[in-house]
């Protein structure tokens, strides 16, 4: 077997891998836009907690935000089971509770990043759409948020890796199960605890180098493609 | 136009009440700090007044008695910023029509191809705003305001970011477009030639209060308003016609009452109107008849009035069919014995006169 011959085992933990990222960061996108929004743009009491509790995954151990989520989301947690009882949706150690992980944790970064583009749009180029005749919707859909586009690219970026790297509070909240939670970093964890998995560990640690870089590459050059297009 | 406005903003209290034309230009002028753009901010409804009425061809767009208040984008109101903001991320073309789209087509009377024509920017149309010169933005951004077929356009110093000769530029297309639409426009601006160029009404403003309100020719000469203006600025206008547009010397020829002033040449032809402002510190005056002279413009007239405000320089109010200003030194006007009443020749120089085509609307 040559040693760039995956096991069925490491592939199906890159496949879960790219798909709990992808599914973690377009669930997070729209939600994480709003919030964004809202903390960039209104003003309302309590503001800071808001503000706190996006980024509070940010500064917890990520084992205590998989425990959180383990205690409210878990079947006889207090919104799992009501999600249970009327959704009939179950999270817990399974693929959706290892998206919801790596949504939560992948979020604070997210909002930071569209929040600064945000903060970065001229709003005196909201107010002469305004007098274009545009109401308040479509002015935020076809002037801040065209304009938002490489914060919103570099918040995507940055939350799909951290979201393929999310190891403390999947492992803590969905478990380690082959097919189900195990992701790639959780597959190089558990090859490095058995005896023989040094060489899969390995060729999981370059998979995991070359999609972090294909996804800073294709940030780059999206990012680029957007400058020279505002520049005409 | 009826724009009656109050507005506590920090510090700063803007108290204003006046009636622009309804058809032509109003031009709303005053030192910088004054309340122009709160003003227009506040008709365009990007800021609200804590009080007050604004009306546009009698549609009521703001009243703080009734709870009227429309949004911006229900006013039908062209809004021309002194920064352009043109759209980055869209092209001349998106730029011009994103305005257009929203507007029914049954409401549309300006059409993007008369608009294009009159601003001369066809050849801009797939260039982003980034690549445009400072005059090519300015036209854009008043066919994109003009593109909305609006009831009332608003110029917040259009022309304040330009230099000398892109001003050049872009100002004969805003004469061109008050006489070819029918659009009251509301023009702010600090700058004189510009009112005289396109004014038909004027509103003087000063710490967010209207000082006066009327003929441009009339205000603008006005003694008590001269201390808005600033000091070098203060002269005084007069309306002539084109006699000869251009004699053998290359001058232009105007003529008021039974006085001829030789102005640098204008490509206008003989029998124009043209306003022209002649500032008070281009203006000397002589006892005698001069001979030998490089002044082109020698007027006989009388002192009228020798205001006395500052230090070195007094203010004499020349009476020659017109009205004239000269500012002289103190030293002069003892040495000289000048007392109202007294005739004397007012001596101008050509190259001191500025110019504006009358823009009187069809």
């Amino acid at each position: 077997m040559s040693f760039w011959h995956l096991t069925d085992v490491e592939v199906e933990a890159l496949r879960l891998s790219l798909w709990v990222s992808g599914c973690a960061v377009a669930a997070s996108l729209p939600l994480g836009i709003l919030a964004a929004w809202v903390l960039a743009r209104l003003r309302f009491p309590g503001k800071h907690i808001l503000d706190g509790l996006v980024h509070l995954p940010l500064v917890l151990p990520p084992v205590v935000t998989g425990y959180l989520l383990l205690v409210l989301l878990g079947r006889n947690g207090v919104i799992g089971a009501a999600l249970y009882k009327y959704l009939g949706i179950v999270v817990a150690f399974n693929w959706k509770g290892a998206v919801l992980a790596a949504a939560v944790m992948s979020f604070p970064l997210l909002v930071r990043s569209v929040r600064l583009s945000l903060e970065g749009v001229d709003r005196g180029l909201e107010a002469a759409a305004r007098t274009l005749g545009a109401g308040p919707l479509r002015v935020f859909f076809t002037v801040t948020l065209p304009l938002m586009v490489p914060g919103i690219i570099t918040g995507l970026i940055l939350s799909f890796a951290r979201s393929l790297g999310e190891f403390g509070a999947t492992i803590t909240f969905v478990s380690n199960i082959r097919g189900q939670t195990q992701t790639l970093p959780l597959a190089l964890y558990t090859l490095t605890q058995v005896p023989d998995g040094e060489t899969g560990a390995m060729r999981l640690c370059i998979l995991s180098v070359l999609i972090a870089m294909a996804a800073l590459v294709c940030s780059e050059i999206l990012a680029r493609r957007f400058a020279a297009r505002m520049k005409g | 136009m009826e724009i009656d406005v109050i507005r506590q903003q920090g510090n700063f209290h803007v108290n204003a009440s006046f009636r622009g034309a309804e058809s032509g230009v109003t031009a709303i002028f005053g030192p910088s700090g004054a309340g122009k753009t709160s003003i227009v901010n506040m008709v365009a409804g990007l800021a609200q007044p804590d009080a007050g009425r604004i009306a546009v061809n009698n549609l009521c767009l703001f009243d703080a008695d009734q709870h009227i208040d429309l949004p911006p984008e229900q006013r039908r109101i062209g809004y021309v910023f002194q920064d352009g903001r043109l759209l980055p991320h869209l092209s001349v073309h998106a730029n011009l029509s994103y305005g257009m789209h929203l507007t029914p087509v049954k409401r549309r009377f300006v059409t993007f191809d008369a608009v294009v024509e009159l601003l001369g920017i066809g050849h801009l149309l797939q260039r982003r705003p980034a690549k445009l010169s400072g005059g090519e933005k300015q036209r854009v951004a008043i066919g994109r305001a003009l593109l909305t077929s609006p009831a009332m356009l608003l110029m917040d110093e259009p022309l304040a970011s330009l230099d000398a000769s892109r001003k050049a530029e872009v100002l004969p297309f805003i004469m061109r477009l008050s006489r070819e639409y029918a659009i009251p426009i509301l023009y702010v601006s600090h700058a004189i030639d510009e009112i005289l160029n396109l004014a038909s009404r004027l509103v003087v403003l000063e710490a967010g209060r209207v000082l006066a309100c009327g003929d441009p020719e009339d205000l603008l000469s006005r003694p008590e308003l001269l201390s808005c203006f600033d000091q070098d600025e203060s002269g005084a206008v007069i309306k002539t016609t084109v006699d000869n547009s251009k004699d053998a010397s290359g001058l232009t020829h105007l003529r008021f009452g039974d006085h001829l002033l030789k102005v640098p040449p204008i490509a206008a032809p003989r029998g124009t109107p043209v306003r022209v402002r002649i500032a008070a510190r281009h203006v000397a005056v002589t006892l005698q008849q001069p001979r030998d002279t490089s002044f082109q413009n020698i007027i006989p007239g009388k002192i009228c009035e020798i205001m006395d405000y500052s230090d070195a320089f007094v203010d004499l109010r020349l009476d020659i069919g017109r009205f004239l200003w000269a500012r002289i030194s103190r030293q002069s006007c003892i040495k000289l014995k000048l007392k109202p009443g007294q005739p004397v020749f007012a001596l101008i120089k050509s190259v001191a006169v500025s110019l504006g085509i009358s823009n009187t609307n069809p």
